[in-house]
């Protein structure tokens, strides 16, 4: 193999951020022409390397080189002028705007002042009959399906001239027809010379479209291997990782009442994918159930759905034996329901409100916090005082706005007013994401000991530390489904892995 | 103290640029500005004068809290204009046509323009609810709607002359009037105010403000309010309902629009006429900006505004322009908006600091990385 058979090679890429090593003495190479998948969980450094291919972030030392040759990007406009685009997994278009605006916006042709459609015009359709991608350069993309916007995304990096295309999860948005169109497309795109890198958690699809396969875990790329040599199960298993860890050999306070009971749970996304597919399962009174999977197989919308911010389609929610399914998000609240959102900024924090207020949020109709409809502030700030002390939480006082902590600091302060709430069931979504070892250990403890006392808890975790550690059962979602229960003491890499990315199992387990 | 000198920084700024500004403008058409202000400071001080300004500071004030109810959740009625329109014409017809116990009288009134105004704002309620209708759009369409229902139910039903120059609802007898409230300048030992009386409505205004102010800042709904505006996600995880939110704030904005007229037709005209004052609504987003929505600085805001439109008078006689007085206004609001927002980054940076200094010990959790 010479340099100049390689499109792209990495090599000893490092970049830290604070108190996080994303990406460790990272290599990678992509051979020109090929369709190279990089497969890795959540936080594994995928992202944070192609950032840096992209140009979006400098690593802390190693080097790039681009067909052979060693080159420095500051931005994303160096990586383009090498003829590397990138496709994001959230897309970013203009609704308004037509394909053919979107794909010159920022690049737009000129004659003297006006613009020059037809050219690009001329150019698109040039492109797309090129490269078999079919598109109506008119259509206003508001009206275009997931799939057809995806295609807008990826002709706009070809139109800057892009050789080199790295797509970001590219199928985890698309329904199964949708998915194998963007093969066929990825690959008449390589019968005319582009490279492809794409990022995927659905090992199936990585091994029939690609040509060879790179292996990250925990920032480090741990195996480099052509399809034909793995199995999707040995994939799996060098995702998660050989060595799981065990749990904690605590006795089981698990109970024989049933305090959150789902059955059937079903919905779907605004464009008719299934979010949530049928979905059953018993957490009982002092017992943690943990829900693995890859982020965005239907996690968040259980939870909302759990919570009745999202509605069910179909199936039922049952709390201490009463059905809650048409109840609003307060009833549930108020009957014990506690939430650890996953998504604090968006779902957990008012963050220009001081804390106290921030306490509040999710129990402003009860005691301490309210008083005969009016708020109780002498009662929110003494037990937001407790919490900060309690759960350690670094802040000045209690007046201060949310936004002023680090962010660790905020998620000890939502667990933390959750946990003293006394919920009957906690639903905890990443409950130790961003904070150091030592908080995590503390919040770990504190949900053990609210176990023992006859907690019932929904763990979700990309942790699989926090995962294997503290749940008594374990369930792995894919595709919005359960797809597996699995013993956590007895869990293997191999089956977890293979859950996790949609893997058949052959052999019962 | 030293929080209280910060939030008066911003507006003190603020009114000064704005009077430099008006200085240079009136340089620019020829005229001393300290002579200008000199007149429109003698005149606006007399007892008279500040009988007229609170006048004038009723309706505006009454105007920005409706506004700012709306703003508490990050929603723009920028409606009140045809609410209060529409409300004052079915309370002056109300009221006219009735003649009861007094104090009652009064109540229906009121009642009438509170329903009319929270139902003429609740269709851009029902709109967004259902719908998803921007309540932008929504409240300035019934605006436009809401002149033209006021002049065909004036001009074909409620009208005592159709044919008259200037047609009017019957007149509120005495029952349904507010005696004035002058009694307090000699009270106080001023002088009474000549040719104007300073209006009884004053004091529902006041009930109003402090209202607002137990409601926004001391009720759960209050907080519930401002969780909505502040970040949706969060307030219906909490156990927020976001429709029901929005219906609430839309008639309470709406009901308290419906009274911005009240003052005027209590105190002064007795009735809806067709020259009944316009351009409150409007003019109440103004407040409500200058006010930055806190209860007590609205009111100073529509203080601040009456006095500069009642010395404006002083100006005309003095052959000095008194569209002068227009750019205070407008400049003293833009200044005001970015002054907060100056002295808001320079406070949030200190409290950040001061949480930092906190949480020294503990550097490694730092931000969260997406990788």
């Amino acid at each position: 193999m010479t340099d100049s058979d390689q499109a792209i090679q990495l090599i000893d890429i490092t970049k830290t951020y604070p108190g996080v090593l994303a990406n460790d003495d990272v290599n990678l190479s992509v051979g020109l022409g090929d369709i190279h998948a990089i497969v890795g969980e959540n936080g594994a450094g995928k992202s944070t390397l192609m950032n840096i291919l992209y140009g979006m972030q400098s690593p802390d030392s190693g080097t790039i080189k681009v067909r052979g040759v060693e080159d420095v990007f500051h931005s994303p406009k160096d990586a383009i002028a090498q003829g590397i685009g990138m496709v994001h997994q959230h897309f970013m278009l203009a609704d308004n705007l037509t394909v053919l605006e979107n794909i010159i916006l920022g690049d737009e042709p000129t004659k003297g002042l006006a613009l020059n459609y037809s050219f690009a015009k001329d150019k698109i359709n040039t492109l797309a009959e090129q490269y078999g991608m079919p598109l109506d350069p008119d259509a206003m993309v508001e009206f275009l399906t997931i799939g057809q916007r995806q295609r807008v995304e990826i002709m706009k990096v070809l139109y800057r001239g892009a050789t080199i295309l790295i797509l970001d999860e590219p199928t985890a948005v698309l329904v199964p027809q949708e998915v194998d169109d963007l093969f066929d497309s990825l690959k008449e795109l390589q019968a005319e010379g582009v490279t492809i890198i794409f990022i995927s958690h659905k090992l199936d699809e990585v091994l029939s479209v690609s040509d060879a396969i790179t292996v990250m875990r925990g920032g480090k790329t741990v195996a480099s291997v052509v399809p034909s040599d793995v199995t999707a199960h040995q994939l799996a298993e060098l995702m998660v990782g050989s060595e799981l860890p065990t749990p904690e050999t605590s006795e089981s306070t698990v109970t024989d009442i049933v305090e959150l009971s789902v059955s059937g749970l079903t919905n779907y996304h605004s464009d008719g994918r299934i979010a949530v597919d049928n979905v059953s399962f018993e957490i009982h009174q002092g017992e943690i159930v943990g829900i693995a999977g890859v982020d965005g197989n239907g996690q968040s919308e259980l939870v909302d759905t759990i919570m009745g911010v999202r509605d069910a389609a179909a199936g039922e929610v049952v709390l201490s034996g009463v059905d809650i399914t048409t109840d609003g998000t307060k009833d549930r609240r108020e009957d014990g329901i506690g939430i650890i959102p996953g998504d604090r900024h968006r779902q957990g924090l008012l963050l220009d409100s001081s804390l106290w207020e921030n306490a509040m949020l999710g129990h402003q109709t009860q005691p301490p916090f309210e008083k005969h409809g009016f708020v109780d502030k002498k009662g929110a700030k003494r037990r937001t005082t407790d919490i900060v002390e309690r759960f350690d939480v670094r802040t000045p006082n209690v007046d201060v706005p949310a936004a002023a902590l680090s962010g660790g600091n905020q998620q000890k302060l939502i667990v933390g007013k959750e946990m003293m709430a006394s919920p009957k069931v906690l639903i905890a979504s990443h409950p130790t994401r961003g904070i150091d070892v030592g908080a995590q250990a503390a919040i770990w403890k504190e949900l053990r000991d609210a176990r023992a006392g006859g907690l019932a808890v929904l763990l979700i975790s990309a942790d699989l530390e926090e995962l294997i550690g503290l749940s008594d059962t374990l369930l792995v979602m894919f595709d919005g489904a359960i797809a597996a229960e699995l013993e956590p003491a007895s869990v293997t890499p191999k089956t977890l892995g293979s859950h996790m990315t949609g893997v058949k199992v052959e052999e019962a387990s | 103290m030293k929080k209280l000198g910060l939030a008066l920084l911003a507006p003190i700024v603020a009114l000064a640029f704005a009077i430099g500004v008006a200085a240079l403008a009136l340089l620019a058409v020829g005229v001393n500005p300290g002579e200008a202000f000199g007149l429109m400071w003698d005149f606006g001080t007399t007892s008279t004068s500040i009988a007229s300004i609170v006048n004038r500071a009723i309706p505006l004030y009454i105007s920005a809290v409706a506004v700012a109810i709306g703003f508490q959740m990050k929603m723009f009625n920028i409606g009140v204009e045809g609410q209060y329109l529409v409300a004052a014409l079915f309370a002056g017809w109300v009221g006219g046509s009735i003649a009861i116990w007094a104090p009652l009288h009064i109540l229906v009134v009121i009642a009438v323009a509170v329903f009319v105004g929270a139902l003429w704002a609740g269709i851009a309620g029902v709109l967004k609810v259902t719908r998803g209708v921007n309540e932008v759009v929504a409240t300035i369409m019934l605006n436009f709607i809401g002149f033209s229902v006021v002049g065909y139910f004036l001009g074909n039903f409620f009208a005592v002359d159709s044919g008259a120059l200037n047609q009017s609802t019957p007149l509120l007898p005495e029952s349904g009037q507010i005696p004035g409230l002058n009694w307090i300048f000699t009270v106080f030992g001023f002088t009474e105010p000549k040719g104007t009386e300073l209006q009884g409505f004053l004091i529902v205004a006041i009930l109003i403000g402090i209202g607002y102010y137990v409601l926004v800042w001391k009720t759960r709904f209050g907080f519930d309010l401002r969780a909505s505006g502040a970040n949706p996600g969060a307030a219906k995880m909490s156990g927020v309902n976001p429709k029901k939110m929005i219906m609430y704030t839309m008639l309470l904005s709406g009901g308290v629009a419906g009274m911005v007229g009240l003052s005027t037709m209590f105190g002064k005209l007795h009735a809806y006429t067709q020259d009944f004052p316009r351009g409150l609504g409007f003019a109440g987003i103004a407040v409500a900006l200058l006010g930055r929505n806190g209860a007590i600085g609205m009111a100073l805001g529509a203080l601040l505004f009456g006095f500069m439109e009642r010395s404006a008078l002083i100006l005309d006689l003095n052959n000095i322009p008194k569209e002068v007085v227009q750019i205070i206004q407008g400049v003293v609001v833009l200044a005001v908006v970015i002054a907060y927002e100056v002295v808001d980054r320079w406070i949030k940076a200190r409290e950040i600091k001061a949480a930092n200094a906190a949480t020294q010990a503990f550097r490694s959790d730092g931000e969260e990385v997406a990788a």
